[in-house]
């Protein structure tokens, strides 16, 4: 019974809450990764493009919720999520059609273009706070709990109670279904196999004859469908604020570093990697401690290792332990 | 010269003679700096008191008593310091209400009060640290030290029967004092605070805090935050996670955003804002109206509780030298006597005079506690149905 407790606490204040966020690092560390392997630059606007992808998202879902539109169990922002995506989709062809492609014809160095990127970052980030403002913003609906803790307690009469919440079920699903969904893309379809190859190398692949313009429209389709949708996950999980999107930045590009830049796979592993690390270096073990450890060894301490001021100080140590040791990231990404 | 040094110790001999004479106040308030908003209702107040006692005829056998203005920047120490020292030295007054700012009060106390035996009644100085700092029994102060609410909240919890809680406090000298306070209070009323840890404000996700104050335990989490911030993310982290289910709200806490953001699983909270039920504070804003001003302004009711508790101490003690009536403060501002509301100031003179006890009420309910601040008053509250619900005024 101890045993189950300790579980269940594990499970509640760790592992669920590890896994959403997880998913969530890992749909933004994919279109990171995307943009890197493909157009060859670290694209720092990512954070704000996923703030503008939800903002519209939201706009368009306070819409729904005015006619009365829901998804009944489901929140209303999963309707909204294709117009959000159509939104930003077009905003990223047209700041690429605008800024990145007269570089590109520059050929200029990936140094020049993460610059770039930061200006295309700091006119997103106005762009948002100008339309729905620096405040917190609630969009969430739908069903609250899959299981809340007192349901759990009452069912099985354990003392610890487990709560899933809707927007963790509905994040964990909705990932699982992006990422077999692009990695299938990118396996069996033309456009995909086109794709890996220019990654791979550009001038075999335009020799054979790929369109470089259409796989350049194609990869900024995807990683803004990618950024809106770990966006708005994160949003209906936690909260909607500019300021926490532009933050997310350092996680998002520590997850796509760990697991190698210009990698899928890496991204999604490295995703998991930082959410697990942060949750569980600032976790206080001393509940489960205590289920677990006989009473005569019970601990008096928290057995936390770092004060949850220190979260984000934890995908930094990660980012320079991996660079200094691993540089190409778990899954031997690529460096330009 | 000599002329001017026989009229000083002519003064000087009539101060604490019992005979009619013109008394003068210093009004010590940072009329210029940040506080220069407030302080004019602030300066009003005192000079409404001092007026209404003037003008009865019945203060130290028809003395009058007229106020001195000092600008203490509220931030500018040496400035302070130097506007008290000329209200000392020059003017002569037999105590002085303020200052306003904690920093500059405590200068004033140190430099210029202490060394000339002037008492001091500070009407907004709520820095705690002013509770401990040496001053010879002469300053109060009717507004309660910051680390008040701290206690108060002490005396709920255990009321309620609460053992052991859980803080959270918004990282801030706000949160953190009161934090501080806090815990000090619980413990010395045997209570155990598992974990006091801060929160950030702004931040989207509260699930890792929830999650160590979780594995601390406790039967409530008192929650030191903002209603619109932190706090708010708190009280929703622990409610999804089941970590607690009972929360204890300080002044920071209170407002109906909070029960329409979190909803039912907030009924059963409780907590602690400043108010009050005297009729005080009522009467109080008829006075000022009366007078000419706007009385609900922040401190402008303290200003007078300070002015009137500062004559009527004069009074009690027959005397206005510092030491003298310093000692009757806390006599006239608690029970036992008769109670004293905002306009019967008269009234009060009468009473003293006679030989009656009395006790100060005025605007805001003053009760003396420790080395003379105001006890301060707190409505105890509860969340009922998705209402605030008061429980009852301490």
């Amino acid at each position: 019974m101890d045993f189950l407790n300790a579980l269940v606490a594990f499970l509640n204040f760790v592992f669920v809450p590890g896994l959403a966020y997880g998913a969530q690092l890992a749909l933004g560390a994919l279109g990171v990764t995307l943009i890197y392997g493909i157009l060859r630059f670290s694209n720092f606007a990512h954070g704000d493009t996923m703030a503008f992808g939800t903002m519209v998202t939201i706009f368009v879902t306070w819409f729904f919720q005015s006619i009365g539109l829901t998804a009944g169990f489901l929140p209303t922002a999963l309707l909204a999520l294709p117009f959000g995506i159509l939104a930003t989709a077009v905003m990223v062809l047209a700041t690429d059609k605008v800024i990145y492609q007269f570089y590109r014809r520059q050929k200029a160095t990936p140094t020049i273009l993460v610059i770039v990127s930061m200006g295309v970052m700091f006119v997103m980030n106005g762009l948002v706070r100008l339309f729905i403002g620096v405040d917190d913003q609630n969009f969430a609906d739908g069903g609250r709990f899959l299981i809340s803790a007192g349901e759990f307690k009452a069912a099985t009469g354990l003392a610890e109670g487990l709560s899933i919440k809707g927007s963790q079920a509905v994040t964990v699903a909705t990932a699982a279904l992006t990422v077999a969904l692009l990695f299938w893309f990118l396996q069996k379809t033309r456009t995909g196999k086109s794709m890996r190859a220019f990654a791979d190398n550009e001038d075999l692949a335009l020799l054979s004859g790929i369109n470089p313009d259409r796989v350049v429209q194609v990869t900024w389709i995807i990683a803004a469908t990618l950024a809106t949708i770990a966006g708005v996950l994160y949003g209906l999980d936690k909260s909607f604020r500019p300021f926490t999107y532009f933050q997310l930045l350092l996680p998002i590009f520590a997850a796509a570093i760990v697991g190698g830049l210009g990698s899928p796979l890496g991204a999604i592993a490295g995703g998991f990697i930082i959410a697990f690390s942060e949750v569980m270096l600032t976790y206080a073990w001393k509940k489960v401690a205590t289920y677990v450890l006989p009473d005569s060894m019970a601990p008096d301490s928290l057995l936390q290792l770092m004060g949850t001021d220190y979260k984000f100080a934890v995908s930094f140590a990660i980012l320079i332990l991996v660079l200094l040791f691993l540089p190409t990231g778990l899954f031997k990404g690529k460096s330009y | 010269m000599k002329k001017l040094l026989l009229a000083t110790a002519a003064t000087a001999l009539m101060a604490g003679a019992a005979s009619a004479e013109d008394v003068k106040i210093g009004v010590l308030l940072g009329f210029t700096g940040p506080l220069e908003t407030t302080v004019p209702g602030m300066a009003a107040g005192a000079e409404l008191a001092i007026k209404e006692v003037s003008d009865s005829g019945k203060f130290m056998g028809g003395s009058t008593v007229t106020a001195v203005r000092g600008d203490t920047t509220c931030v500018d120490a040496a400035a302070a310091q130097s506007a008290g020292e000329r209200l000392v030295t020059s003017e002569k007054v037999a105590g002085i209400i303020g200052g306003d700012c904690s920093g500059v009060t405590g200068a004033v106390l140190q430099n210029v009060a202490r060394p000339n035996g002037v008492g001091m009644i500070s009407p907004s100085a709520t820095s705690p640290a002013l509770s401990s700092a040496e001053d010879d029994g002469l300053f109060f102060r009717t507004a309660p030290s910051d680390a008040r609410q701290g206690e108060i909240m002490a005396d709920i919890l255990s009321d309620r029967g609460v053992k052991s809680v859980a803080v959270t406090y918004t990282n801030n000298d706000y949160g953190k004092g009161m934090a501080d306070a806090f815990a000090a209070a619980f413990a010395a009323k045997g209570g155990a605070v598992t974990l006091s840890a801060p929160h950030e404000d702004g931040k989207a996700d509260y699930s890792a805090e929830v999650a160590a104050l979780a594995s601390a335990g406790g039967d409530v989490l008192v929650v030191a935050g903002y209603v619109d911030q932190g706090g708010k993310g708190m009280i929703q982290a622990s409610v999804d996670s089941g970590a607690f289910s009972t929360f204890y709200l300080p002044d920071g806490m209170y407002g109906e955003s909070l029960i329409q953001a979190i909803g039912a699983p907030l009924n059963g909270s409780y907590g602690s804002v400043p108010g009050t039920d005297s009729p005080g504070a009522a009467k109080y804003l008829e006075v000022a109206k009366a007078g000419g001003f706007d009385g609900s302004t922040a401190y402008s009711g303290e200003s007078y509780d300070a002015a009137a508790l500062m004559l009527l101490s004069m009074e009690a003690a027959k005397s206005t030298a510092g030491k003298d009536w310093t000692a009757k403060v806390m006599d006239v501002a608690n029970a036992p006597g008769e109670k004293i509301y905002p306009g019967e100031l008269g009234k009060a003179l009468e009473l003293i005079a006679a030989g009656t006890d009395i006790d100060y009420v005025g605007a805001t309910s003053v009760e003396m506690v420790g080395a003379g601040e105001s006890a301060g008053n707190f409505r105890e509250y509860e969340i009922k149905d998705g209402k605030f619900e008061t429980a009852k005024f301490r």
